[in-house]
């Protein structure tokens, strides 16, 4: 594939989490009951008709906001004609020559446009195929009919699966961040179509793109892109060309395969819809929105790097998981003068006993005993080893670090004899590696560390036991 | 009866409230008549037990005939089609709710053109209408149920919709009073849709008075329908004696060819009586008025074109078998379900919405109509009124437009630029040519509803129209 470069844009639609839907008032649905959740509105019966959901376009404009879109002083929805009974007026409401939000960027990918529309209804084959054709009868459940969606596209910016794939996670990351949708793949409030074609390296022209749909998690979306881009390079070193088509991710086999080319030929008559009125957001509603904008992954990354000077993976860790972060930043400021990289040292342990997603803040473990822990091990009072141990004992108890260490022996020796006398035994008992270590062997005293640590139960300092070592030993 | 028979609504209220009448009464007697009904108004007539109406309701407890696509709540609303056949809605249009709580219980659905398309009510699934005039022609279209039902005495008042003349034009050929608000002025909330941007409802009536009162019950804001907008002021009963100071205009362009000489001639009478009561009446130009209808067959069925995909057989209404195959039943039930005229409109807006053909068509009519819109901007620089005749002709012959699509279309010819540039307009009864009814129309600015009424109402005394005659 060398010589190849995959060339990828991705069009996400993410369900908002509005109370209710996107042109009625029905309240969004989460597994009820079918077609309980549905008006006349959403329905689609004879003279009803939609009215915008307000909080879908505040939360439109806090997305183009937080990802430097220009928002439109004006825009307008479109009416999409298909027949399709998932959408039970046999047209979509859905923005398109006047998006929302135009252009914008995060992270190192450029943004297209950002437009709202409703979701389709659920269609349920039923018969072998699991697809309208072929199938016996299909069933229609319109709870999910009409959910607000806000699409999100992007210009051709991505070059591999795995930076698909981190980025789409920033995304998801930083709209979870704004509040505006869940974001979960598995569950279909996230769903990634993926546009991809490839190019010799160093060409500026772009190749046929096809279009990649129902990759629906992190894997598939992997999956399908690098099949994809495998099969186009194959065609192209073959001689052969790229058809421009849309392919349908099947997640039980991996493959690809054409959707039947009679289901895209549609020609939408997009034409204004006039049941609505333009969306034209007023100073109010733009200052409602940037007041709710929070501090995004990407500047608070940023921040931990540049004010609290953690490596760039702690920062990024801290960042995509804001509560984290937030723990993070109480400990350090508890410990201050102390450095922060040694409290996030901590803070990471601390996230690797806890349960994944639980939080911290309702742990056993409150920031200013994390605090306190870092505080202990900085000023060599309890070695890191024995550190982790007290953690153990705070995780599943609570209690004060100091307290604990003193109660289960596990403070740092304070005298130095001590340490003396144990290292002068360990030499003794152990003559053979010892002549070894005399004898030019440096590596050998690793040997002789570990009894050490074993008879002192890890109280004592590795960087002391070391220098006690070498001056016994006289090396 | 016939002393029932002869009050308006608004002096049957009157009596209501002092207790001369009681509305159980009056309830029955219309119910009686509705139920009797010779001419095919109606679709369907509500039950004898008359509904309960608050004492202090303004309405008084006067019933109201509605036009089949206001959605009725269990009650069938099928405007006009035979794709809606049966079709009871779970909810109620506002302008009907309204019309309900202002004390206008549904005395009955009225009979009109599928979907709203056609003017002469011939394009329904549930048989044509007849004029009360004359049995042999039609009643104007395609609210023609409504203005029959009123002209007829069947029905005190009624409510209808138009989209380029379908209240005016029917109100002018059954000799009654028709208004269509300013776009917005009642909601479309449960008006089954045939052109979203045009479609607005209004009132049918006996005199001036009673469409005063009708509308002040109809219009309002409503949070269900986003283009609906509250009126500045609300709807007052007219009083005006005399038009002095009043500046009309009369467009060059919709009173010439095309316009059949008598009703000219009433034109003319009754721009003389305008001039007797003050009025300055003057020729102007509607440059763009000739376009009104090319530009209203292009939009009015592309937005219909998409607003009757939703009749697919899948949620409600008829549905064809389609051999087991979803695109078959699609066209199944459509074929069977809409009516020729209803698909040629669809497949005009179909083609006009088409990539390609767009900016030619439908681009190039919503240019024409803001012309339109400017045109009528510039007129009320110099006039208060634009007036010319509702209807270029009198109620024709049942049957002798139907195979003439375009001679149909030129019903609206008078009509559809007030639609498209969304301002309100009144058609009043205008005397007889030929032994039958002729209408004046009377368009102002938009949320000028009230120095309409009040200059209709000056005019309809001077005019003295006597539609007793229909009631017989």
């Amino acid at each position: 594939m060398s010589g190849w470069e995959p060339v990828i844009g991705l069009e996400i639609h993410v369900q908002l989490k509005t109370r209710t839907k996107m042109f009625c008032g029905c309240e969004l649905s989460f597994g009820e009951e079918p077609n309980t959740r549905t008006c006349p509105v959403c329905l689609g019966l004879p003279g009803s008709l939609p009215v915008t959901n307000a909080r879908a376009i505040h939360y439109g404009l806090l997305m183009g906001m937080a990802l430097g879109s220009e928002l439109a002083p004006r825009s307008i929805f479109h009416r999409k004609n298909y027949f399709y009974p998932d959408q039970a007026k046999n047209y979509q409401i859905s923005q398109y020559d006047i998006p929302l939000c135009s252009g914008g960027r995060l992270g190192d990918v450029r943004l297209h446009r950002i437009h709202l529309e409703e979701d389709a209804a659920k269609l349920v084959h039923v018969g072998e195929s699991g697809r309208i054709h072929g199938s016996e009868s299909s069933i229609v459940d319109y709870n999910r009919g009409g959910t607000p969606l806000a699409e999100i596209v992007t210009e051709p910016d991505i070059h591999s699966a795995e930076q698909a794939r981190d980025w789409l996670n920033l995304l998801r990351v930083t709209l979870r961040q704004l509040g505006v949708s869940d974001v979960n793949m598995e569950e279909g409030s996230l769903r990634a179509d993926a546009n991809v074609s490839v190019r010799r390296e160093g060409d500026a022209k772009l190749g046929t793109k096809t279009e990649l749909k129902n990759m629906n998690s992190f894997r598939f979306l992997m999956q399908g892109i690098n099949a994809e881009v495998k099969r186009q390079v194959a065609l192209l070193e073959a001689g052969d060309r790229v058809v421009q088509e849309t392919l349908h991710f099947d997640p039980v086999s991996g493959r690809l395969s054409p959707l039947r080319s009679k289901e895209e030929a549609h020609d939408y008559r997009y034409f204004p819809e006039p049941d609505l009125v333009p969306v034209v957001p007023t100073e109010a509603m733009l200052a409602e929105a940037r007041e709710a904008l929070p501090e995004l992954p990407a500047d608070r990354a940023q921040r931990y790097e540049r004010d609290w000077r953690l490596p760039a993976d702690a920062a990024r860790l801290f960042a995509f998981e804001p509560a984290w972060g937030d723990y993070f930043e109480e400990a350090a400021t508890a410990a201050a003068p102390l450095e922060a990289r040694p409290v996030a040292n901590r803070v990471t342990e601390l996230r690797g006993r806890l349960d994944a997603g639980a939080d911290p803040f309702v742990s056993n473990v409150p920031a200013s005993a994390t605090a306190k822990l870092a505080a202990l091990v900085a000023e060599r009072r309890i070695t890191a080893g024995n550190a982790r141990k007290v953690l153990d004992v705070m995780v599943a108890g609570g209690g004060d670090p100091a307290e604990i260490a003193e109660r289960e022996g596990l403070g740092a020796m304070e005298d130095d004899g001590e340490l003396a006398a144990v290292v002068a035994r360990v030499i003794a008992d152990h003559a053979e590696i010892a002549e070894r270590v005399r004898g030019g062997n440096a590596k050998a005293i690793g040997a002789l560390v570990g009894p050490v640590m074993r008879e002192t139960r890890g109280r004592a300092d590795g960087g002391e036991v070391n220098r006690l070592l070498r001056e016994q030993l006289g090396v | 009866m016939s002393d029932l028979l002869q009050l308006t609504a608004a002096q049957a209220a009157e009596r209501i409230r002092t207790g001369e009448l009681e509305p159980e009464a009056l309830w029955s007697a219309y119910r009686e008549r509705a139920a009797g009904d010779e001419l095919n108004a109606f679709t369907w007539v509500a039950g004898p037990e008359a509904p309960a109406v608050p004492k202090e309701a303004p309405l008084g407890g006067v019933p109201v005939a509605v036009k089949d696509l206001f959605a009725t709540e269990g009650i069938p609303s099928q405007a006009g089609s035979k794709i809606l056949e049966g079709y009871r809605p779970p909810y109620t249009a506002t302008a009907v709710e309204r019309l309900h709580s202002a004390g206008a219980p549904v005395l009955g659905k009225t009979n009109q053109d599928e979907f709203a398309m056609g003017s002469s009510t011939e394009h329904s699934a549930y048989g044509p209408t007849l004029n009360p005039w004359d049995r042999t022609r039609v009643p104007g279209g395609s609210s023609g149920g409504s203005a029959a039902a009123v002209a007829a005495g069947t029905a005190p008042w009624a409510i209808g919709t138009d989209t380029g003349g379908s209240i005016r034009q029917p109100a002018a050929l059954c000799g009654i009073v028709g208004m269509k608000p300013t776009y917005g002025a009642v909601s479309r909330y449960g008006m089954i849709a045939f052109a979203s941007s045009l479609d607005q409802a209004g009132p049918f009536t006996r005199d001036v008075t009673d469409a005063a009162l009708l509308l002040g019950a109809m219009v309002g804001r409503d949070p269900r329908d986003s283009t609906s907008l509250a009126l500045p002021d609300p709807i007052a009963l007219p009083s005006a004696s005399d038009l002095r100071g009043v500046r009309i205009g009369v467009p060059e362009e919709l009173t010439g060819e095309g316009i059949e000489p008598g009703v000219l001639a009433r034109l003319e009478e009754t721009l003389d009586l305008a001039r007797e009561l003050g009025a300055t009446v003057e020729t102007m130009r509607l440059p763009h008025a000739p376009h009104a209808l090319a530009a209203y067959y292009l939009l009015a069925p592309a937005e219909a074109s998409s607003n009757l995909a939703r009749y697919d057989g899948v949620r409600y209404g008829l549905r064809a078998d389609g051999n087991g195959d979803l695109l078959h039943m699609y066209t199944a039930t459509r074929e069977a379900g809409f009516g020729a005229e209803v698909k040629r409109r669809i497949m005009l807006g179909t083609y006009a919405l088409s990539s390609g053909y767009y900016d030619a068509y439908y681009g190039r009519a919503q240019k024409v109509r803001t012309r339109i819109s400017e045109d009528f901007k510039t007129a009320w620089e110099s006039f208060d009124f634009v007036a010319t005749p509702t209807s270029p002709s009198v109620a024709f012959e049942l049957g002798a437009k139907l195979d003439d699509p375009l001679a149909m279309y030129l019903n609206d010819f008078c009509a559809v630029p007030m639609s498209l540039a969304g301002i309100p307009a009144i058609s009043i009864p205008n005397g007889l040519a030929d032994g039958l009814p002729t209408g004046f129309q009377l368009c102002g600015p938009a949320f000028s509803e009230n120095r309409i009424l009040d200059a209709a109402y000056a005019l309809e005394r001077a005019i003295g129209f006597d539609g007793s005659g229909a009631r017989a």
